[in-house]
C-alpha cells in the first residue's frame, strides 16, 4: 500500500508543478502592466513598484520565488489590484464558505444519489425505477446554472420560503439553495451509474447464491451487492468533485455567498491575475489531491487492484 | 446540422447496402427508428436547426434594433406580443428578444458543434495513434491525457480568457483543447480491439505503412463508437460555453449565446420580465433533452454491445 501511494504521489507532484508553470507564464505572457493605469505612472514610481513586487527580477528568478513560496509557506502573493490584500486572506476569507456548502452538496449527491440508484435497481421496472429514471434524465439537462434561477423563481418568488442569496454565517436557510443547485446534476450521475452497476451486479452468480440459501433481499443488498456495485461510483467521484469546485463558482457568483468563486469571477473581470492564478493553483492543488484519496480508497475496497 | 447530415450519411450508406441483404448500417437504421424518442428528437433538432437558420428572417427586429418606445417600461409593456412583432417579448434595454434567442441559438449550437468536430478530428487521431502504436508511446500518451483531466479546466480556461481577452475565437479553441480527452480514451480503448483483428493483419502482411494502416483500415471501423460520443458531447459543450457565458466570462456584447440569455434573464428575475429567462431557458433545456435522447438513441442503434 505504502508503494502505491508514493507512485501516485510521483505523479500528483509534477502535475502540480506543470500547473504552477503553465499559469505562471501564462500570466507573464498577459499583456499590460498590471500598475498601468489611464493616467500613467512615471518611471520612478513603476520601478518601486515592480521592485516591491518583485517584477525587476528575471522570469525564472520570479517563478522560483513563487514556487518557493507556495510550497514552503502556501503563500500565494500579494493581490496586484487591491494593495493591501494578499491572496491567502481572500482565500482565508472564501474557502471555509466554499467548503461548507460544497461538502453538503457532496454528502447530498452521494447520499440520495446511491439511495435512489439502489432502489431503482432493487425494484427494476416498477414505479420507483421509472421515477428514479426520469428524474436522472431531467436532472441531466439541469446544470447549475439552470437550477440556481428556477430554485429562486420557486422558492423565494413563488413561496417565499428561502432567501434569493447570501451568507450570514452558514445558516440553514442560506444553504439550502447552494446545496441543491449544485448537487442535483451530479445526484442523477451517481444515481444513473449506480442503478446501472447494481443491476449488473444482482444478475451475477453469487447473488443468486446468496438468494437461494435463503437470506433476505435486504440483506444480500447490503452486505454482498452494495460493495462491488459502488466501484465504479466511487471512480466517478473524481470527476464530480472537480464538476462541483467548478461549479462552486456559479453558486458563489449568482447567490453571493462569498466564497472562493466570487472573487475568482471578479478577479477574471478585473484582470486581477494574481488572485486568478493563486485560486486556480489552489484549484488544482485540492483536485489532485483529492483525486490521490479516491484511488487509494479505490485500491483499498477493491481486493482485485493490485498495487 | 452536424448530428442530421451524419444521421442522413448513416442512412444513405444504410439504403445503399440494403439491396445486399441486411448490413450493420440498415440494422442500425432500423433499431434507430423503433426508438420513437430519438426520431422525435431528431424531428425537434431539425426544428432548431431550422429557427436558428432562418428564424431571422421572420422577425420584424433585428437582434441590435433598440425599441425606443418600450425602453423605460420594460415589465409593463416588454412582454410577449404579436402586435409590437415582439414575438418573445423584449430585454432589459429594449431589444427583440426574439431575434436575440435565434442570435443566441446560433451561437450555442455553433460551439457544441465545433467542440464536438475537434474531438472527433484531434481525439480519433489522438487515441487511435496511441492505442495502435502501443508500447511505451501510448503510456506516455494515456498520461498527459490523464493529467490534462485531472486539472480542473474550467479555471484554466478563464485564466486563459483573461490573458488572451475574450472573444468568441480564444473560447472556441478553449473549449477544444480539453473536449478531445474523453474521446481519445475512447478511440484507443476501440482501437485496442481492433487492432489484432484479421484485415489489420492483412494489410501489415500486404506492406501497407503504419499511418495508412490507422487511418485507412483502423479509423473508419471506430466511426459507429465516435458518432455516438460526439452526439452525446455537443450537449457537454453546449453546457459547458453556456456556464462560462453565464459567468459573464464567454461571448461579449453585441453577441450572445443561450448562457449569456440566461444570465440576463436570471439577473432579471426580480423585475418582473420573466420572459427574459423563460424564452432562453425553453430552449436550452429542450436542446438539451433532444441531443441526450438522440445520442441514446444512436448509442442503441451503433453500440449494440452496450445494451
Amino acid at each position: 500500500m505504502i508503494p502505491f501511494i508514493l507512485r501516485r504521489l510521483l505523479v500528483a507532484i509534477p502535475t502540480i508543478l506543470a500547473l504552477i508553470v503553465f499559469s505562471f507564464l501564462l500570466m507573464d505572457f498577459a499583456p499590460g502592466s498590471p500598475f498601468a493605469t489611464e493616467r500613467g505612472v512615471p518611471p520612478e514610481v513603476l520601478a518601486n513598484l515592480e521592485a516591491k513586487y518583485g517584477l525587476d527580477k528575471s522570469l525564472i528568478e520570479r517563478m522560483g520565488i513563487y514556487i518557493w513560496n507556495v510550497v514552503t509557506q502556501f503563500d500565494f502573493g500579494p493581490s496586484f489590484k487591491f494593495t493591501d490584500r494578499t491572496v491567502n486572506e481572500l482565500i482565508a476569507q472564501g474557502f471555509p464558505v466554499t467548503l461548507t456548502y460544497g461538502f453538503w452538496s457532496f454528502v447530498v449527491a452521494v447520499a440520495v444519489g446511491v439511495t435512489l440508484g439502489v432502489m431503482a435497481a432493487v425494484f427494476q421496472n416498477s414505479w420507483l425505477d421509472y421515477l428514479a429514471v426520469g428524474v436522472t434524465v431531467g436532472a441531466q439537462v439541469l446544470p447549475n446554472f439552470v437550477m440556481a434561477p428556477i430554485l429562486v423563481i420557486i422558492f423565494t418568488l413563488w413561496l417565499g420560503w428561502l432567501p434569493g442569496g447570501g451568507w450570514q454565517g452558514g445558516q440553514i436557510e442560506y444553504l439550502v439553495m447552494p446545496v441543491i443547485a449544485l448537487s442535483t446534476s451530479y445526484m442523477a450521475s451517481i444515481a444513473r451509474i449506480t442503478r446501472s452497476s447494481m443491476l449488473e451486479v444482482l444478475n451475477a452468480g453469487f447473488i443468486r447464491t446468496a438468494r437461494a440459501k435463503g437470506l433476505p433481499m435486504r440483506r444480500v443488498v447490503m452486505r454482498h451487492a452494495l460493495k462491488p456495485a459502488m466501484m465504479p461510483v466511487i471512480s466517478y467521484l473524481g470527476p464530480a468533485f472537480v464538476g462541483m469546485i467548478t461549479g462552486s463558482v456559479v453558486v458563489d457568483v449568482f447567490f453571493s455567498t462569498g466564497g472562493i468563486g466570487q472573487f475568482f469571477v471578479n478577479s477574471a473581470l478585473a484582470r486581477d491575475y494574481s488572485v486568478i492564478m493563486g485560486i486556480t493553483i489552489l484549484v488544482g492543488m485540492l483536485t489532485v489531491f483529492f483525486n490521490l484519496l479516491v484511488d487509494i480508497l479505490y485500491a483499498w475496497i477493491d481486493p482485485k487492484i493490485r498495487y | 446540422m452536424a448530428q442530421g447530415s451524419t444521421v442522413e450519411a448513416v442512412v444513405e450508406a444504410g439504403e445503399m447496402r440494403a439491396a445486399k441483404g441486411r448490413s450493420l448500417w440498415a440494422d442500425a437504421r432500423a433499431r434507430f427508428f423503433r426508438n420513437k424518442a430519438a426520431v422525435a428528437s431528431l424531428v425537434v433538432l431539425v426544428l432548431v436547426v431550422l429557427f436558428a437558420t432562418f428564424g431571422q428572417t421572420v422577425a420584424q427586429w433585428s437582434n441590435e434594433e433598440i425599441d425606443w418606445s418600450l425602453l423605460g417600461n420594460v415589465p409593463q409593456a416588454g412582454g410577449p406580443s404579436l402586435a409590437n412583432g415582439h414575438y418573445f417579448g423584449v430585454d432589459e434595454t429594449g431589444r427583440d428578444l426574439y431575434a436575440r434567442t435565434v442570435q443566441g441559438t446560433r451561437i450555442s449550437l455553433a460551439v457544441g458543434i465545433v467542440g464536438a468536430l475537434i474531438s472527433v478530428v484531434v481525439g480519433t487521431s489522438y487515441g487511435a495513434v496511441a492505442g495502435y502504436v502501443g508500447g511505451r508511446t501510448d503510456g506516455a500518451m494515456m498520461r498527459f491525457v490523464d493529467l490534462m483531466m485531472s486539472i480542473p479546466y474550467m479555471f484554466v480556461l478563464i485564466l486563459l480568457l483573461v490573458v488572451f481577452n475574450r472573444s468568441i475565437v480564444m473560447l472556441f479553441l478553449g473549449i477544444g483543447l480539453i473536449s478531445w480527452l474523453d474521446m481519445a480514451r475512447i478511440a484507443r480503448g476501440q482501437t485496442l480491439s481492433i487492432k489484432n483483428k484479421e484485415f489489420v493483419e492483412a494489410a501489415i502482411a500486404t506492406g501497407v505503412s503504419t499511418p495508412v494502416i490507422i487511418f485507412r483500415h483502423i479509423v473508419p471501423n471506430l466511426l459507429g463508437v465516435v458518432v455516438v460520443y460526439a452526439t452525446l458531447l455537443v450537449p457537454q459543450m453546449i453546457i459547458f460555453e453556456s456556464f462560462i457565458s453565464f459567468l459573464g466570462l464567454g461571448v461579449q456584447e453585441p453577441n450572445t449565446s443561450w448562457g449569456a440569455l440566461i444570465n440576463a434573464g436570471a439577473d432579471n428575475l426580480r423585475n418582473g420580465t420573466p420572459w427574459m429567462l423563460a424564452f432562453p431557458l425553453s430552449f436550452f433545456i429542450v436542446t438539451l433533452f433532444a441531443l441526450f435522447f438522440l445520442g441514446d438513441g444512436l448509442r442503441d442503434a451503433l453500440d449494440p454491445k452496450d445494451r
